[in-house]
């Protein structure tokens, strides 16, 4: 399949006009370089993305594409750690569940997979780690992802506790581990095989994924099945799964103890990872509230006296969204948009709210979300080096003419 | 033509030249000493828009620790005697300081 690619500073780095989409890159905050080298860039059986690395494949997803509250197969990010990614061949792919923590470890076709364990089906929000990495303040090193580095599918799939119970789970299990069938071009590179605490594992809305949206997982997003944990960040959405292990120790390995990890008590969350804490990192665990304003560009121009529609989404680690507020006056004052259609916790939730300026000049359109624990977004960046959870209150300028 | 479909060909032609379309194989590093060593050492395993996606922000300590960690941590096999010019090149090319 051919492949087209255009240099997006090409084209001014302002807004693509195509199917009615206008999008753009926060190139003000981005690093230079980062602008320098995205491009667009349309993998097989994918619509163009924003190219950020091509091997491994890292592309996030233009923020036009997030006005719908379900990210389409062909939109969704792509995120890979090692640059080998196999073709799957349904015929030879099994799915592996051992480990010391089971009693009869046993194989899984595709085929069984899908015929022996109840389907559940859930909307859920698969955001990577680093999701506004780019947007650091001060920048850090890594994938400098802009605001798209997440979706929102419907998954479906088999419970992972369904699975580990056929295997006979034992009680002194502390951790289920996946691998997924990815691999590095050195040998001496840290498989990325990744874990959680065994009380996630055997959560009802944990599963192993083989649909997404109704249709197979795409090839980049990890076909045939990959492992979907609601409400936790997308580092444990292990693709291309191959193995699953209950552990009776904690796993060992750079992705789990030196990757992927968040200083202690600074973010304002609920899940523990309580095997795999140090005295002063843990591991990332659920995603922090956040949201997304889809209808506004930077830039863009309105009338004054006319109503400006403001919409966008927000999500978070599976509380649910309670409140999203507008500010149109630097935050000085708030006011609540209306919630749309609620699709379940872990899903994206749309809002909607009508600004109707009457002065000229620029407006910054502001907005935050607070979800049913009370958190909210913040207003000051909660710097880590890793540049995880970055859910700082999203500012768009317009021009009101 | 898929993307000339989807952003417009009048766009397209009339903002970029032959050069704008791209893949890996384009990526241009900047011209340098070490240049020839850093595509050897590092597209063994990561296409090298990593290095232009990861500037410029990083002092001459913090390309060091990225080198050390391609060696130690992800096993790249980068010749000791070659460090310095990496960390040179990637500095002055591509970094802050």
């Amino acid at each position: 399949m051919t492949t087209r690619r255009v240099m997006l500073q090409a084209l001014g780095g302002l807004a693509l006009a195509g199917d009615g989409l206008i999008f753009r890159i926060a190139r003000a905050e981005l690093p230079q370089g980062v602008i320098d080298a995205g491009v667009l860039d349309a993998l097989p059986g994918k619509q163009p993305l924003i190219k950020r690395t091509y091997r491994p494949p890292n592309y996030e997803t233009p923020v036009a594409y997030f006005k719908d509250v379900i990210t389409p197969n062909d939109r969704f990010f792509v995120r890979w750690h090692l640059a080998n990614i196999p073709t799957i061949e349904v015929s030879a792919w099994r799915l592996s569940v051992g480990g010391d923590g089971v009693a009869q470890p046993f194989e899984l076709t595709l085929d069984q997979l899908q015929r022996d364990f109840e389907p559940v089906e859930l909307i859920a929000v698969c955001q990577c780690s680093g999701n506004r990495r780019g947007l650091s303040d001060p920048h850090v090193p890594g994938v400098e992802w802009g605001y798209g580095a997440m979706g929102n599918a419907r998954w479906k799939g088999a419970r992972l506790k369904d699975i580990l119970a056929r295997a006979g789970l034992k009680k002194e299990t502390v951790e289920i581990a996946f691998n997924g069938a990815d691999r590095a071009t050195l040998d001496a590179t840290p498989n990325f095989i990744k874990s959680i605490p065994t009380w996630r594992g055997i959560d009802d809305n944990t599963i192993v994924a083989y649909e997404m949206n109704g249709a197979p997982l795409p090839h980049w997003n990890g076909f045939p099945a990959r492992i979907v944990v609601p409400g936790w960040t997308a580092t444990y959405w292990v693709k291309q799964v191959v193995s699953i292990r209950a552990l009776t120790q904690p796993l060992a390995s750079f992705w789990m103890n030196t990757a992927y990890r968040i200083p202690k008590g600074k973010f304002p969350l609920v899940d523990r990872f309580v095997s795999q804490e140090s005295d002063t990192s843990t591991p990332i665990t659920e995603m922090v509230v956040n949201s997304l304003i889809t209808s506004l560009t930077e830039g863009q121009r309105f009338a004054a006296g006319a109503p400006v529609a403001v919409r966008g989404i927000a999500w978070d680690g599976g509380y649910g969204i309670r409140r999203v507020d507008v500010s149109t006056d630097e935050g000085r004052t708030w006011e609540r948009a209306e919630l749309g259609a609620d699709s379940g916790r872990f899903s994206f939730r749309p809002w909607q709210f009508t600004y109707m300026p009457h002065a000229k000049g620029r407006v910054n359109v502001m907005a935050r979300a607070s979800n049913a624990q009370g958190a909210t977004q913040t207003e000051e960046l909660i710097f880590n080096a890793a540049g995880y959870h970055n859910n700082v209150i999203q500012k768009v300028g317009i021009e009101i003419a | 033509m898929n993307i000339f479909t989807r952003i417009g060909v009048a766009l397209v032609a009339s903002a970029c030249a032959a050069s704008c379309w791209a893949d890996e194989s384009e990526i241009q590093l900047k011209d340098g000493p070490a240049a020839a060593t850093v595509r050897a050492n590092c597209s063994t395993c990561h296409s090298l828009d990593y290095i232009q996606m990861n500037s410029p922000f990083m002092k001459r300590s913090a390309w060091e620790a990225e080198v050390r960690k391609m060696m130690k941590v992800m096993g790249a096999p980068i010749a000791e005697e070659n460090v310095l010019a990496l960390v040179d090149y990637l500095n002055r090319n591509y970094g802050v300081e």
